[in-house]
């Protein structure tokens, strides 16, 4: 029963990479789109489209409405909905399940266990992967400052409904713990519709990295190794790479096989991302679970240059029944692979987001280069969603000729109309730390801002 | 009595609130101070604050609460 037509509820890069793999599957594919988005790449390049609103995200790839109503109207059977926008919306997960269409992704329930930061941890200590130290949540400032003795300061107070880095402050100290839970829960209160908040340890200089799982209906769940995304801004990525340097071999195995306890634990199914702090390093690195992304990454394509897997076609093979093409004996990691994420923002003006008309487009190619974009010559990036446009990704066979592909192509790459972060990464490439791999998730912005 | 128009410095979505359930930051007829905010528009994912850029009355809104707004495009009258 594989599938033989999927809407993807999405635009920009990540619905051409969905477009991309249906072709080759054989599977039809309908696209959704907005008013901004009528003549856009996703739309020229699917086999049909539907209209589903007006040009603000809420109107449009936000209404779970809009969105089943296209999949009934186009007859598909099963509904893709790529990162961000819906994907981790278990109430949309369960309209899709309900509709009698098949969802390109875990189970609804899933979906809701891992989307609750509460009952993920829950869920983690269950499957002796270990998590950062924290506490339950708490309701008062009295029992907020009891727990922080438990877990050690500094802490960082956290929303249980927050998510992307979103309704997180840290506290030092019992004096400073006083006024942020407060605030926190304010806070959470109108952002997330719920005031439930915990503590966590604020770790030292931690890396971020994070381990891709694959796993069937038919109890298949493989690991695909990991990635290493500590170079963020604000707590979003802006570079990936693949395999994380400096890993020590034994600390990347129980990550690993950390990350398929993780996913057999909550019944997992598809692909998806366990996200890890990693402090210290050698064979003294500790890791521990943070979070776990129940959807395809935008990072993905990193794992699938080292790996030689097509994360995407799995997806839809596992949504249509099928076992996973693979066992575990059959992932390898091999060379090296870097991601650019290239964001319509200046990184001059802190970076303000610049929608726009691009007037001129000169992408990279040449060996071991791939350009994930949804940018092309004459295109308009409209202001009403993320300023994410477009990735390249380098593979080599060793991190240093990656870092060398990585500056070649980056040189090559022209975008003209509208400031893209292109000039960051080219300088970013110069820095010792990404040099030399030893980076972590403070390191971007201590740069940014010296 | 003249009159001063604040406008949109990028393209977006217009709100009147801070929030979906908070109340407006100013309704028409209200009194503001240059530097006050007035409205938000968010572009890319990112809210960014309207400040009445004169001191006045606000004789009107230019645009409906989310609203598409365009560079440059009319948001509020006020009287000065």
């Amino acid at each position: 029963m594989s599938l033989s037509s999927v809407l993807i509820a999405n635009r920009g890069e990540i619905a051409l990479r969905v477009v991309r793999a249906c072709r080759e599957l054989g599977i039809r594919s309908v696209a959704v789109y907005s008013d901004a988005d009528a003549q856009a790449a996703h739309v020229r390049m699917a086999d049909d489209a539907v209209h589903v609103g007006k040009s603000s995200a809420s109107k449009s790839y936000l209404n779970e409405d809009a969105i089943l109503e296209a999949a009934r109207a186009s007859g598909v059977d099963a509904v893709h909905p790529g990162y961000g926008f819906l994907s981790e919306r278990p109430s949309f997960a369960a309209a899709v399940e309900e509709a009698g269409l098949t969802f390109v992704g875990p189970p609804s329930s899933v979906i809701a266990t891992m989307g609750d930061k509460a009952s993920a941890r829950a869920l983690a200590r269950r499957a002796g992967v270990p998590v950062v130290p924290g506490s339950d949540e708490v309701a008062s400032v009295e029992d907020a400052l009891a727990a922080a003795e438990e877990v050690g300061y500094p802490v960082l107070v956290k929303a249980s409904a927050g998510g992307g880095g979103r309704g997180i402050r840290p506290a030092a100290s019992a004096d400073e713990l006083r006024t942020v839970v407060a605030e926190a829960q304010r806070e959470a209160a109108s952002a997330f519709g719920s005031d439930k908040v915990y503590l966590e340890r604020a770790l030292q200089g931690p890396k971020h990295v994070e381990v891709q799982v694959l796993a069937d209906t038919h109890g298949g769940v493989v690991h695909c190794f990991e990635r290493e995304c500590s170079l963020q801004r604000r707590r979003q990525k802006i570079l990936e790479e693949a395999p994380a340097p400096g890993l020590d071999p034994s600390v990347r195995a129980s990550l690993c096989a950390a990350a398929v306890d993780l996913a057999r634990e909550v019944g997992y199914v598809g692909a998806g991302t366990v996200e890890f702090l990693v402090e210290g390093s050698g064979d003294e690195g500790e890791f521990f679970f943070i979070e776990m992304n129940t959807r395809i990454q935008v990072e993905h394509p990193i794992t699938e240059a080292v790996t030689g897997l097509d994360l995407v076609a799995e997806q839809l093979r596992v949504a249509g029944g099928a076992p996973l093409s693979v066992t575990q004996d059959d992932v390898v990691c091999r060379g090296a692979s870097i991601e650019f994420r290239v964001n319509a923002e200046d990184p001059d003006q802190d970076f303000l987001p610049s929608p726009g008309e691009v007037t001129r487009l000169e992408l990279p190619g040449g060996p071991g280069v791939r350009v994930d974009t949804a940018l092309m010559a004459g295109d308009v990036v409209p202001p009403f969603y993320d300023s994410l446009v477009a990735k390249l990704a380098v593979w080599a066979p060793t991190r240093e000729q990656a870092l060398a592909r990585g500056r070649r192509a980056l040189a090559e790459y022209r975008v003209e109309g509208l400031p893209t972060t292109i000039g960051l990464h080219r300088r970013l490439l110069d820095h010792p730390a990404v040099v030399d791999g030893t980076y972590d998730i403070t390191t971007l912005e201590t740069w940014l801002a010296g | 009595m003249g009159s001063h128009t604040i406008t949109s410095r990028t393209p977006g979505v217009f709100y009147h609130r801070p929030s979906p359930d908070a109340e407006p930051y100013v309704t028409e007829g209200a009194s503001v101070a240059e530097g006050d905010t007035v409205g938000l528009v968010e572009v890319m994912k990112t809210f960014h604050e309207v400040k009445a850029d004169a001191a006045g009355t606000v004789a009107k809104f230019l645009v409906e609460n989310e609203d598409e707004v365009t560079i440059g495009q009319d948001l509020v009258e006020l009287e000065t």
